[in-house]
């Protein structure tokens, strides 16, 4: 076929067919980005195990809906649309891509089904979308290099701005763009000058139209020259490109796709120790937890590699917010760097793989920061775990006796005591014994071979806490107007070790585990309420062979719904509620709805929602031994939270889980708001509002 | 045969410790008010003034005067005390850091018995003292029985024997420096080098006796003032509950509860404390608790041994001043 | 340096509420919990930082029965390199200087370069270490709350009045009795426990140590404990009533009386 400019396959320069060049700098890069890939890929063979290919279909789902449907961008809008237009143009181009690498080879190439018809609309289609992508990556750069969003900075400590790389890459697309614009847009302006219709239609307003508009009174050779320079150039920057990706944070273009279809399935839940090896044999490890890099799980450290930097963790990060010394991104962007330089792509390492992380990249503080509240990972859009890796890096202190000595005391009483206060078991139902007449408690004996049908299972800071007791007393009223048969285990009852699990204290959570399991077992009892979020996760997750798990919120909806509970107007019409979703509650167990629902069968009561609630719900300080931990913050979570019920417009905050109310509670008092704001249990409000 | 009782004197910078006198109601507790001899150690013009104040308690006082002796080591002073005491004496001696470092080892070389932190003596009977002790942080009492046939040294708690008010015991001093140091001045093992102070503001609550601790009900930053000023006059420190550091008017080495400090007061002041569970759980060993609160459902007048019900921003100034009255 | 470290297992008062037993005889124990007296725990942990800096070895001894092992071994799990158990029927009910006399026998078996107990421990009485000293004639520093090892000469720094720090230099071997708060001891969980739950500790009785049965044990004791007792309390707080003055005026005399006003 006639071509009116030489194409790249027929071309020379100096004497050399072009042909040459279109072979080699393909072959170059490949064999380039295959050896980066090998580097890469060291460390993920000498790392720990993780098994992630059950539950294919389940995967895929969230494949196509997370990773392909780029689902939880919009979540930062003005970042969420341009990515997603990036994106997609990506996927669209990629075609365009390969067949333009053929093309270099042979000029007529064209991929199967995509010579006729379909190749023209797509041709089209393509234009668009590449005049999508130019203009997202221009707004994207001046936004990154000028208006430099917050969440996007780095602390001078932890090194250099990051958006050097960012504008480069953006370059680069932006590069990519301009160049097949050029490309065709020449090929269209030779055709146009001899009055004849270009081979592709370029339509008016893409890219490649004002290309040519800018091409067509270019002489010939010129435009011959912007041809061939144009599709080399493209070249060049689309393998240098790719090389490039495995090299900082666009690695994700990669790893992102798999890293979502490799996630974790099983939220709120804790990996094992070690992945293979069972609970029996755990304590026979030479060392639990993760002491150096490649003491983490592959999938981890391809987290890792997919992390893209993008801030949004911690952003929706409590401690960061509160000042402590934790940055989530910057666990994943500091895990990299080290990963980089241990295993550099070429010369001597400039890390020790063996270097120990804590008191390395890592601070103690920092690690002991996390109150594993999951913000972190409901936010990030490519699914990057958080959660197992603290817990596992808190193994390795533990494992190396680096516990600070204010979490020493309460580990010691869980272990002697069975509660972090190290008051006596056996004083654990004395809550009971207030409201013994009015509501009495059965509390089941297992010497005396006492069950019942319903467990109630207090947990620990229920059962000795003064000011939370009464949600104790609220729950035993509740679920008797119920006319639900419970008892409690009492003395025989341990701390579920919920904290102490998600603290690296793996030994001490067995030895309660095991415990607990045995008295549950033993009480007969074919369900578990509880109104304590963080046992009823722990129950639900990390034990095993128990009877159903619910909380209490679930089991007065339904009583509400079968109209077993009645519940009477509110009473104080000055009050506007809103309800804070407990982290162990919403986010690890997806239970938004309920305890709304019940709140909103008390006739009358005026409800608002925070800015931030439901999966974007803010962690009010932490339960279990984060208690007792004494972080550096510059404020608290709690006093923030009380601010934002504030600024909803709420005078009463609700909430389901006593750690919520502790904290709460704290920041109310601190923040000089004692009377004018108050915080009440779901359980304590449905209980004042009962018909009796 | 009666036993010769002595009394170790304490002193620094030439005035003799509070403990002092103290020895002096504790022999009385044994009868021999009159015939308790004060033993004091030190060097120079200091140690002149502090036997002179002493023999306003003491009818007798011996002095030991050497430059080795310008700052208490307890090995010197043991050798010098084994020196001059006859044997199957009963020396008394403060239950201090001093006391600690003195006692055990001293009661060794004697021979005799040794018994720490007295908190009572209830009397001498032959060759039995009967004292009175506590244990496990002072949540128990125990009665005690010591043999002290070949002697004993006797620590007692300090503030547990308050002096009387009447002096004017006009005692002689004699001075037996030279009985001490026939055959020269002992060598030690142990050299002093220096003492390094507290850095001001560096207070360890845990070590306090009397704690004057605030809560909420002090509203304000500026009202600490009123709670340093009472902590000053009645010779305590101040805390906190977990509110006022959190709003860090005072910092967290100040704070009383689980997640601070876990401290033993004897007298625990609960200025507009609530008496939360937290804060409680930091308060151990059987205090004498006076709380004043605005809330008479306060949880503190639960635990508390003396309560007011009233706001702590008029008692406490009204408090400072009538102690300071009393003084 | 070679390092002994002496250790007690207690009832821990963080966990316990302390009763008096049936006729004063004894403290109630059945619902009690032990472990390592608190004090003892900074010794061992500050005997491993020594042993860290200048090498060595450090054993923990403890004067009890086959109960008073597991306090050995948390110790062992934190680091000891050796733990000796000190049993005898003739040890029992033993005042201070009984088992001074005990541990003395153990020390004398070895050659240790340093000598550790803790300050205090649950009888409150800080003399176990005094007496080992003088009993060794050991140079002896009693609250030691800081030491630095220099050319196998120590410095010492002992806790003083006023928070003040007392700092001396003291000839090896010698004995030193540890304050709390010297050091951060390192965390022993159960995983640590079970690692050194099979390692052998020698037991040694009366015999072995050379001592005869009525220079120790209840034989030899000078110092007895005649009975438990609690001294009467009131029930709750007494409001004080009055107008403020009179309240204050009270307030003051119940302080005065109770040494709540220097």
């Amino acid at each position: 076929m006639e071509h009116l400019l030489v194409p790249p396959a027929g071309a020379s320069f100096l004497g050399i067919p072009a042909i040459i060049f279109s072979l080699l700098i393909p072959v170059a890069g490949v064999c380039t980005f295959v050896y980066i890939l090998t580097r890469r890929i060291a460390p993920l063979v000498m790392a720990a195990p993780d098994p992630r290919l059950d539950n294919v279909v389940g995967r895929a789902i969230n494949t196509v809906k997370f990773a392909v449907g780029q689902y939880r961008q919009p979540r930062y809008m003005m970042a969420g649309v341009l990515h997603i237009v990036i994106f997609a143009g990506f996927c669209v181009l990629s075609l365009r891509s390969i067949t333009l690498v053929m093309v270099g080879v042979s000029s007529d190439f064209a991929l199967p089904g995509m010579d006729g018809f379909l190749g023209e609309v797509y041709g089209v289609f393509k234009d668009f979308v590449a005049t999508f992508v130019l203009a997202a990556c221009v707004t994207a750069a001046v936004r990154r290099g000028i208006f430099k969003p917050e969440r996007y900075a780095v602390p001078p400590a932890l090194g250099k701005e990051h958006t050097g790389e960012a504008v480069l890459i953006l370059g680069l697309i932006s590069g990519l763009m301009l160049a097949d614009m050029c490309f065709e847009g020449s090929l269209a302006a030779a055709y146009l000058q001899k009055g004849m219709e270009p081979e592709a239609l370029v339509v008016p307003g893409t890219g490649t139209w004002f290309a040519v508009q800018f091409m067509d009174q270019m002489p010939l050779a010129k435009l011959q020259r912007i041809h061939l320079g144009a599709y080399f150039a493209h070249e060049i920057i689309f393998f240098t490109f790719l090389c490039l990706l495995p090299l900082g944070k666009h690695f994700h273009v990669i790893t992102s796709i798999p890293n979502v279809f490799l996630s974790k399935l099983k939220k709120g839940s804790v990996k094992p120790v070690k992945w293979g090896v069972p609970e029996e044999k755990v304590l026979d490890l030479e060392s639990l937890g993760v002491k150096k890099i490649t003491d983490f799980t592959w999938k981890h450290i391809l987290d890792f590699y997919t992390c893209a930097d993008c801030g949004r963790c911690s952003d929706q990060c409590p401690a960061n917010a509160v000042g402590r010394p934790l940055s989530p991104r910057f666990i994943s962007v500091k895990s990299r760097e080290h990963l980089y330089k241990s295993f550099p792509i070429w010369g001597e390492p400039k890390a020790k793989v063996d270097e120990p992380l804590i008191g390395g990249i890592f601070s103690e503080d920092e690690i002991w920061s996390c109150t594993t509240c999951g913000a972190c990972e409901a936010e990030c859009p490519i699914f990057i775990e958080y959660i197992d890796k603290m817990v596992d890096l808190r193994r390795g202190m533990v494992d190396d006796g680096n516990v600070p000595q204010s979490l020493q005391k309460p580990l010691g009483s869980l272990e002697k005591r069975g509660n972090p206060y190290g008051i006596m078991e056996r004083k654990r139902a004395d809550w009971v014994k207030e409201i013994a007449e009015q509501c009495p408690v059965r509390v089941l004996d297992p010497k005396k071979g006492d069950t019942a049908p319903t467990l109630y299972f207090v947990d620990s800071i229920t059962s000795f806490d003064e000011q939370i007791q009464s949600i104790g007393q609220s729950a035993a009223r509740v679920l008797t107007a119920a006319g639900i048969e419970f008892g409690i285990l009492g003395p025989a009852e341990s701390d579920s070790g919920h904290e102490v699990r998600r603290f690296g204290e793996e030994s001490l959570f067995m030895e309660l585990k095991d415990r607990n399991t045995e008295a549950i077992l033993e009480s007969g009892a074919q369900r578990i309420v509880t109104t304590d979020p963080h046992a009823f996760n722990a129950l639900s997750k990390d034990y095993q062979g128990l009877p159903k798990v619910e909380h209490i919120s679930q089991v007065i909806l339904r009583a509400i719904q079968e109209g077993k509970l009645r519940l009477k107007p509110t009473e104080d019409s000055a009050a506007v509620y809103t309800y804070h979703d407990p982290c162990y509650l919403g986010r690890h167990n997806g239970l938004y709805a309920e305890p709304r629902s019940v709140l909103d069968a008390i006739p009358g009561l005026r409800r608002v929602e925070m800015k931030k609630s439901f999966d974007r719900s803010f962690c009010c300080g932490g339960g279990g031994l984060m208690l007792f931990y004494e972080p550096v913050e510059e404020t608290r979570m709690g006093k923030l939270r009380v601010g934002m019920a504030r600024s909803a417009g709420a005078n009463v905050i609700v909430t389901a889980c006593p750690f919520c109310k502790v904290n709460i509670e704290d920041g109310i008092k601190t923040s000089g708001l004692e009377g004018k704001m108050q915080v009440i249990d779901l359980v304590e409000l449905v209980d004042r509002h009962l018909v009796r | 045969m009666a036993k010769q009782l002595f009394a170790y004197i304490e002193h620094a910078g030439g005035s003799a410790g509070d403990t002092a006198l103290e020895l002096v109601t504790a022999a009385g507790k044994l009868g021999a008010a009159d015939t308790v001899t004060a033993v004091v150690l030190g060097s120079g013009a200091e140690l002149d003034k502090v036997c002179q104040e002493v023999a306003s308690g003491y009818k007798k006082v011996w002095k030991v005067d050497n430059e080795a002796l310008a700052y208490p080591n307890a090995e010197l002073i043991r050798e010098l005390l084994l020196r001059l005491l006859p044997s199957g004496s009963l020396l008394l001696i403060p239950n201090g850091s001093f006391g600690m470092d003195l006692g055990p080892g001293l009661s060794v070389k004697m021979g005799g018995a040794y018994v720490s932190d007295c908190v009572n003596l209830e009397g001498l009977e032959g060759d039995a003292l009967k004292v009175v002790r506590q244990e496990y942080s002072g949540q128990v009492s125990t009665h005690v029985s010591c043999d002290v046939a070949a002697g004993a040294v006797v620590a007692l708690r300090p503030g547990a024997f308050p002096p009387d008010e009447t002096g004017g015991a006009g005692g002689q001093v004699e001075d037996k420096t030279a009985a001490a140091l026939s055959g020269g001045v002992p060598a030690v093992r142990r050299r002093f080098v220096e003492v390094r102070e507290a850095e001001a503001g560096d207070v360890d609550i845990t070590k306090a006796d009397i704690l004057v601790s605030c809560g909420r009900g002090i509203e304000d930053e500026a009202n600490l003032e009123l709670a340093f000023e009472l902590a000053k006059v009645v010779g305590g420190e101040v805390s906190c509950s977990r509110p006022i550091v959190d709003a860090k008017w005072l910092p967290k080495p100040r704070q009383v509860g689980t997640s601070g400090q876990t401290v033993k007061p004897k007298v625990y002041y609960a200025l507009g404390i609530s008496g939360t569970f937290q804060h409680l759980g930091g308060l151990k060993g059987n205090p004498f608790i006076v709380a004043i609160n605005k809330n008479p459902k306060a949880p503190i007048f639960q635990v508390a041994d003396v309560g007011v019900v009233g706001d702590i921003l008029q008692y406490i100034p009204a408090l400072t001043e009538k102690v300071k009255e009393m003084k | 340096m070679e390092i002994l470290v002496c250790v007690k297992r207690v009832p821990d008062t963080a966990e316990n509420e302390i009763e008096v037993g049936p006729a004063g005889a004894d403290i109630k124990r059945s619902d009690l919990v032990y472990s390592v007296n608190e004090w003892d725990n900074y010794a061992v942990e500050e005997a491993l930082q020594i042993r860290e800096k200048v090498g060595g070895s450090v054993t923990v001894v403890t004067v009890g029965d086959a109960d008073s092992e597991e306090v050995l071994r948390r110790e062992m799990a934190m680091g000891a390199d050796t733990g000796v158990l000190l049993s005898d029927q003739a040890f029992k009910n033993s005042d201070g200087l009984g088992i001074a006399k005990i541990l003395q026998g153990e020390v004398l078996k070895g050659k240790y370069d340093l000598v550790m107990t803790g300050a205090l421990a649950d009888d409150g009485a800080g003399q176990v270490g005094g007496m080992l000293a003088a009993l060794l004639d050991y140079p002896y520093a009693s609250l030691v709350n800081m030491i630095e090892v220099q050319d196998g000469k120590l410095t010492v720094g002992r806790e003083i009045e006023g928070g003040n720090q007392e700092v001396s230099q003291i000839e090896l071997p010698c004995v030193l009795s540890i304050q709390t708060g010297i050091n951060e001891p390192r965390y022993v969980g159960i995983r640590g426990i079970r690692k050194v739950a099979s390692v052998e500790i020698p037991v040694r009785g009366a015999g072995d140590l050379g001592l005869s049965p009525d220079a120790v044990g209840a034989a030899g004791a000078r110092v007895k404990r005649v009975d438990y007792f609690v001294p009467p309390l009131g029930e709750g707080a007494e409001i004080l009533e009055g107008s403020m003055d009179e309240q204050v005026e009270k307030l003051i005399d119940i302080l005065k009386s109770k040494g709540g006003i220097k």
